[in-house]
């Protein structure tokens, strides 16, 4: 069974008075503990695909199924909830909050579960410790490089055990050195940890690092 | 509340001077508030406190003021015979008839001439009137010219100190005192003997006679008896509730003025925690996409940045409380319209004020958070994170 | 002013903004010019007064009487020209809420020195005088009580116990603005014959030949009784009304106290709002810089955008305090008759906007002026 199943996929979006299409009729199945790229050229839609399968945003038609829950169909409540205990969602541009340090901000998602302080200080320090960045739990963003800060966002991610794991240009404004560190850690959480991870990049560099390769272009998703 | 309170709190502090601003603006509308109330507040106490439930006041039928009553010695002991009328240690009924009447007396520092009341009694007048303490000096000697004046107006009066010499009625009266009275209505007044006054003023009347009643449930009867009796004109008022009568229209008018400048400052101060708080939603709106992202619920981040606003507010309620409270105790004075004399008393500033004070920059807060917190709500998520 | 297109368009850019900041101004504004008329209005109401008018009261207190006979002696003071009295009468109309003031007067004597402030219809003068169980009211009172001519009232005394019908023979209008309409006037014989064994004036109020002899008249007519029971207190009509003002206490001291926390808040306000969009555009000024645009312009354009949310603001605030208690006739129940917003107080409320415009517009616009456009293009906020 696959973990994530979009068929019939379509979305279009309004402008002024006119309809854009973004892509129309697409199906995918991406794998359990897939380590998955998506390539394709700026606007062609491979964020806009990323956001449908988190929950983000609503098709214009067809399904999203993920871990057999008919995302796609979620009112907008039940969705939070859903993206609180199934997604991790790493950005392009980090986002971390930059009032909090290290540590808050990698326990935010726990937040919204019932741990217990002591539980959620522990989850916390397992996430940073498999990123590699224990020692600067209770660093603010503005004291860590952007590698660094990725790799907190990547924490983040982790520290609620998401079923799916998912990453719009992760590298983006990362220099050559710090993305491929952070290439080197998806990788790791996919063979160690098995975590299915789908991955939306224009890097031909980072694509090279997931095991399948899938490209969208002008609607078309091709292998 | 899910989203942890320290990401508004230090967020709030990440723009230190639009959060300071707006804080210091409601902090001006809580210190005004406070002086408002505090005078409001200090005017009616220093009225309140002055008539006590078991004391009861004759005045003349129909006037509900001491200065136009009139009450003859003849009225005066027919009056001084009722049974329900407590007695003193000494076995003396506690009856005081007592001449009132605004004088003018030269005022301190060359400001021309104020209207003051002087108060004619007897020695029975310290026992009905319990709380009157000679502070400096002493009483006022009989069949002299003496007078004693009450410390709130003391300071406010030119030749007031003790030894010196005031002027009215044409004539010269030694300064024997200076006397406290709880804080009440007395301590504005000049007080001297009934006999030395009363022919220098108005002639053979007094202006009310007060006792003690034995009890203060006997008063509904006492009044009937009074009412009945075909020898008197009179009417009996229970002290308490006259002087709280009294303070009724300056209330008002204060009360109004307190509403009518806090709210429209309010306003201003609501306006001006909108526009913080909007541009603080405007400007984290990537902070508020990953909190929804995360699977944080609107309303949580609504909570969140309404939480934000009242946090503001309150440090400057806080603050406006910190600038009002040295209020606390300055004496002012205005003109008791009932007996047409200056009234001297403080400003007082309660926990209650303070608390309203607090109250009303929360609700500030509230008010001005709530449509900003509401669009950072609504933000749609996509929108939030491009 | 060819850039105003720049000014004007950053200025809408946050509408909102832009109208919850000109709002506050106008709001500040219109409560400083409401207290400040507060201030005007007494002093104003304290200045009233004919020059030629002097009042004599008892020294000993406002509330006591003068005797009668002090009337001839009065008149035959050199610089007199004519003497009246009045008396207090202080009645009550159903309701003790219901309070105006009542003057028992004599009635020619009194009409005359007052003509040229009370104007009174001949016929209904004439009505008024003759008839000893007349009175006359003033015409906002009429219309507040909803009156006619001809109606009985009765009042109920409480220093002249009883009570007291009177039938309305004349409508007094006020011919200055800070003249009371609102008073009741009726015959002081009427009292007296209920009270003769104690009622007497309680002032006198003489009408002076020349308003140069003031000082003199005084002098003579408080010498002239200084030694017997009943000495005099003679001054200014003005200076009489005065003493009323001051007994409300330090009221000017409150409101200019008041006015300027208000005003403080606001600006607090308004600099907020202008740093806040001053912080959101420094890319811009990066851009206008590259372009060409001077620093000083650039000053000047921030100060403009300043200046036009406080003189909005003022325009508002200031306009509407003006028409509202015009249009109202706002006299808070009487206590302050003529009750308008001054020229000067108007031009103060401008001084202040233009203070709060430099005030708010200086910090931003000197840092727009500063800026390199290279930092400000590099700026992501």
């Amino acid at each position: 069974m696959p973990l994530v199943e979009l068929r019939h996929l379509s979305k279009h979006f309004q402008r002024d008075s006119q309809v854009i299409a973004v892509f129309d009729d697409i199906d995918l199945d991406v794998p359990e503990g897939s380590f998955t790229a998506l390539m394709g050229p700026s606007g062609s839609g491979k964020s806009t695909l990323l956001n449908l399968v988190a929950g983000l945003d609503r098709p214009t038609s067809g399904t999203v199924v993920v871990a057999g829950a008919e995302v796609s169909a979620m009112g907008p409540g039940a969705l939070a909830d859903w993206r609180a205990r199934h997604v991790g969602f790493v950005f392009q541009s980090y986002n971390l909050l930059p009032v909090l340090t290290a540590a808050q901000n990698v326990e935010l998602p726990l937040l919204l579960t019932r741990l217990s302080k002591a539980e959620r200080r522990e989850h916390v320090a397992t996430a940073l410790g498999v990123v590699g960045l224990a020692d600067r739990a209770a660093h603010f963003p503005r004291q860590l490089s952007g590698g660094q800060e990725q790799r907190v966002a990547i924490a983040r991610a982790l520290v609620s055990d998401p079923t799916v794991v998912l990453l719009d240009e992760p590298t983006g404004q990362l220099d050559a050195h710090s993305a491929a560190e952070i290439l080197e850690l998806l990788q790791r959480l996919n063979r160690e940890f098995h975590k299915t991870i789908l991955m939306v990049t224009h890097d031909p560099h980072a694509a090279q690092a997931a095991g399948t390769v899938l490209h969208l272009d002008k609607g078309v998703l091709t292998a | 509340m899910k989203i942890p309170l320290v990401y508004n709190l230090r967020s709030a502090l990440r723009r230190p001077v639009s959060s300071a601003m707006t804080a210091l603006g409601v902090a001006f509308v809580v210190g005004v508030f406070i002086a408002m109330l505090a005078l409001a507040h200090g005017f009616r106490m220093a009225l309140v406190k002055t008539g006590s439930p078991d004391n009861v006041l004759v005045l003349r039928k129909g006037t509900d003021s001491e200065l136009a009553s009139g009450i003859s010695r003849n009225e005066a002991n027919i009056i001084a015979a009722l049974p329900e009328i407590a007695t003193g240690p000494d076995g003396q009924p506690l009856v005081s008839p007592e001449v009132f009447v605004p004088v003018s007396l030269e005022a301190a520092g060359g400001g021309g001439d104020r209207l003051v009341v002087a108060r004619g009694v007897t020695a029975q007048a310290f026992a009905v009137r319990r709380t009157i303490r000679i502070v400096e000096g002493r009483r006022f000697a009989p069949g002299q010219d003496e007078v004693i004046i009450g410390t709130a107006i003391a300071p406010r009066l030119a030749h007031s100190a003790v030894g010196d010499s005031i002027r009215f009625g044409g004539r010269a009266w030694l300064v024997a005192g200076h006397f406290s009275a709880g804080g009440s209505v007395f301590e504005s007044e000049v007080w001297g003997e009934n006999e030395q006054l009363m022919p220098v003023l108005r002639g053979e009347f007094f202006q009310v006679v007060a006792f003690r009643l034995k009890s203060p449930g006997l008063f509904p009867e006492v009044r009937a008896a009074l009412d009945q009796d075909p020898r008197l004109q009179v009417d009996a008022h229970r002290e308490s509730e006259f002087y709280a009568a009294q303070s009724a229209a300056l209330q008002t008018i204060l009360s109004f003025l307190a509403v009518f400048i806090t709210s429209i400052m309010a306003i201003g101060a609501i306006f001006g925690a909108l526009n913080t708080m909007y541009a603080a939603v405007a400007s984290r709106t990537g902070e508020i996409g990953v909190l929804l992202t995360l699977g944080f619920k609107p309303r949580s981040v609504m909570a969140s940045f309404l939480a934000e606003s009242v946090a503001i507010a309150l440090v400057g309620g806080l603050v406006g409380c910190l600038v009002a409270i040295p209020i606390n105790g300055v004496v002012t004075s205005t003109t008791n319209w009932s007996s047409f004399s200056m009234l001297a008393f403080h400003f007082l500033v309660t926990p209650g004020i303070l608390a309203a004070g607090l109250l009303f920059a929360a609700v500030m807060g509230l008010v001005g958070g709530y449509f900003p917190a509401r669009r950072a709500s609504r933000m749609p998520v996509v929108q939030a994170l491009r | 002013m060819k850039y105003f297109p720049l000014v004007w368009a950053n200025l809408t850019r946050h509408k909102r903004r832009t109208v919850l900041t000109t709002l506050s101004v106008a709001l500040a504004l219109f409560l400083f010019a409401s207290l400040r008329s507060v201030v005007t209005t007494l002093r104003a109401s304290a200045d009233v007064g004919s020059e030629t008018r002097m009042v004599v009261q008892s020294a000993k207190g406002i509330v006591f009487f003068l005797p009668q006979s002090y009337r001839e002696r009065l008149q035959a003071v050199p610089g007199v020209r004519a003497v009246t009295w009045a008396d207090w009468f202080g009645g009550v109309y159903q309701d003790p809420k219901n309070f105006f003031a009542q003057f028992a007067v004599d009635p020619e004597s009194y009409l005359d020195v007052y003509r040229g402030d009370m104007s009174l219809p001949a016929d209904q003068r004439a009505a008024f005088i003759q008839e000893r169980t007349a009175c006359v009211v003033g015409r906002s009172l009429m219309e507040k009580f909803g009156w006619h001519l001809g109606q009985t009232i009765t009042l109920q005394g409480t220093i002249f116990t009883g009570d007291w019908p009177l039938t309305i023979r004349g409508v007094y209008r006020s011919l200055q603005p800070s003249f009371p309409e609102d008073a009741l006037l009726l015959h002081y014989d009427y009292a007296y014959e209920r009270n003769r064994t104690w009622m007497e004036p309680g002032w006198y109020v003489l009408e002076l030949s020349d308003p140069g002899l003031a000082p003199q008249v005084a002098a003579a007519i408080d010498r002239m009784f200084k030694n017997s029971s009943d000495p005099t207190k003679t001054g200014t009509e003005q200076a009489f009304n005065t003493s009323f003002v001051t007994m409300w206490g330090n009221v000017s001291f409150l409101m200019d106290t008041i006015g300027m926390a208000v005003v403080f808040a606001i600006l607090l306000v308004a600099a907020n709002s202008m740093m806040l969009s001053a912080r959101e555009r420094t890319n811009e000024v990066g851009v206008l810089k590259t372009v060409g645009f001077g620093d000083r312009l650039l000053f000047g354009l921030v100060m403009a955008e300043a200046g036009t949310i406080a003189a909005s603001g003022a325009i508002l605030g200031l306009g509407a305090a003006k028409a509202l208690f015009h249009a109202i006739h706002f006299t808070a129940m009487g206590f302050l008759p003529g009750f308008d917003v001054t020229a000067g107080t108007l031009a103060l409320g401008v001084g202040i906007a233009a203070l709060l415009a430099a005030a708010s517009g200086l910090v931003p616009a000197a840092a727009a002026a500063r800026l390199s456009p290279v930092q400000a293009l590099r700026h992501v906020e």
